[in-house]
């Protein structure tokens, strides 16, 4: 489990994030959607380390992130797995190299075991075979599909995406989901997904976050977003016609 | 910077291998260009040495003196230097700054790797430990290409030349081109990696990062070969 408290980032007096008091569940997978420039991203890199906070906590399990040194926090960072929106494979090493990094860096194993290991993750996410690519020979989704392997790989306790979905067609975009989920649910991760996707938002969120001009606006699960009538969520999810008449279509089967 | 670059690696293994790599990548890759401004020079200063030389007064092997000395004290390890500022800086500027903007030194940090430690390091392990090597061969070359020339020329003769080349020849010398070439590699690596690992935005700027880089390095070399050459040879 993962507790934010009170926490605040502002940039050049710039106040990004203000009093972001929230809690991201294990075995869950917790959305934080939000326009862009509304703090999401801001927030989740607060929560890694990437950015410094400028005052708040952030507990894993009950460990204050925020107050560790470099070598404390490198700990913590073996715990954590992330997708980056980019994918953010390493360009010069092949998908088996980008895989077995974090093994070869932070455990004992032997070549073999790190071998198994590699090919077991991407087995799970059905890549077996593609060992020897280098990641600009492989498409965008496989790219993603390689950085969910790589973020695997170190069995996480806590596990974050970064809009795991943008620029992927949305059959891609579903098998991602359903793998972000699949390994939530197996592993019992505390999974964080950065997202606009509102495919994702209905599919997977069991905990949904939606921070405004750097707020935590409003919290719920999937169910309750359909149901809301908070303005800006409403402003947000169901903007386009579409997407209200999904809602509208929703909320009739549901009464 | 460099107290994070400076802590002990976590896999010596790795380090090792990326050792290897870097010295393949800065060292053995520009034994070419080396190797071709060195031998050019080399003849280039013999030659002009050649040519000024009127006064019936001064020695026939003076060319070979000459050709030693600017070769050791000045153009192997400073020009040369200046050269691999170029080449090698803007390379490293540009590696890094394109790690940064598509978030792979992110990604390290989230594994818990020390980023600039595991980039760093082996780079400037790898300039500070093969540098030396490059300017030792560029020195044989500049040699060997002012001998050359004069021979093409019809200027002097392998035993006036080579007389020359054995005329107050000092090895201590040789030393303080050696030390002024591993100062010189350092402020090289860790400049361009600065600049490449501090980047903001896109690929444009990798690109900047990269041309200051060079530029910066050229003047840190500068100012050091004035220091050093005030502390070492006065």
């Amino acid at each position: 489990m993962i507790e934010v408290k009170g926490l605040n980032k502002s940039f050049s007096g710039n106040q990004v994030l203000t009093d972001i008091d929230t809690s991201f569940e294990k075995g869950k997978v917790n959305l934080i959607i939000g326009q862009s420039g509304h703090g999401k991203s801001v927030l989740a890199k607060c929560m890694v380390g990437l950015h410094e906070v400028d005052t708040g906590e952030v507990l894993y399990d009950g460990r204050d992130f925020t107050k560790m040194d470099r070598i404390e926090r490198s700990e913590i960072r073996q715990e954590i797995g992330m997708l980056f929106q980019g994918s953010a494979l390493f360009d010069s090493m092949t998908v088996e190299e980008n895989v077995m990094f974090p093994l070869a860096m932070f455990t004992k194993m032997t070549k073999g075991e790190m071998l198994n290991r590699v090919n077991f993750c991407l087995e799970r996410v059905n890549l077996s075979g593609k060992n020897k690519l280098l990641p600009d020979e492989c498409s965008g989704g496989m790219q993603k599909r390689i950085g969910i392997a790589r973020a695997i790989a170190m069995n996480p306790k806590y596990l974050f995406c970064d809009e795991p979905n943008s620029g992927l067609d949305p059959k891609t975009s579903i098998l991602i989901d359903g793998l972000i989920k699949d390994i939530t649910q197996e592993y019992q991760t505390t999974t964080i997904v950065i997202t606009h996707d509102m495919n994702s938002v209905i599919e997977i969120g069991d905990n949904i976050i939606f921070v405004y001009q750097g707020k935590k606006w409003w919290q719920g699960d999937r169910k309750s977003i359909i149901t809301t009538d908070n303005p800006e969520i409403m402003g947000f999810v169901f903007a386009s016609e579409f997407m209200k008449e999904i809602r509208s279509s929703m909320r009739e089967k549901r009464s | 910077m460099l107290t994070v670059v400076f802590t002990r690696p976590r896999k010596w293994n790795i380090f090792f291998k990326r050792l290897f790599d870097e010295i393949n990548g800065i060292g053995i890759n520009s034994l070419p260009i080396v190797a071709l401004m060195s031998t050019f020079i080399g003849g280039v200063i013999s030659l002009q040495t050649a040519s000024n030389m009127s006064s019936p007064l001064l020695p026939a092997y003076t060319v070979g003196y000459i050709t030693q000395s600017s070769t050791i004290l000045e153009f192997s390890p400073t020009i040369i230097s200046l050269i691999l500022a170029g080449k090698v800086g803007s390379n490293i500027a540009s590696e890094i700054g394109t790690m940064r903007v598509t978030e792979q030194i992110d990604a390290l940090e989230i594994m818990g790797v020390n980023s600039l430690n595991f980039l760093v390091l082996p780079k400037v392990t790898a300039a500070v430990l093969f540098f030396p090597i490059l300017v030792i061969f560029s020195m044989a070359l500049s040699m060997i290409g002012g001998w050359l020339a004069l021979i093409l020329s019809d200027l002097s003769t392998t035993e006036t030349y080579v007389l020359g080349l054995r005329a107050f020849f000092e090895t201590s010398n040789i030393t303080y081109a050696l030390t002024k070439t591993v100062v010189f590699g350092f402020l090289i690596v860790s400049v361009a990696s600065f600049y490449g690992y501090y980047v903001k935005g896109g690929s444009l700027d990798v690109g900047k990062a990269s041309t200051q880089a060079v530029v910066s390095s050229s003047v840190c070399i500068l100012i050091a070969n004035f220091l050093l050459t005030q502390m070492i040879l006065l």
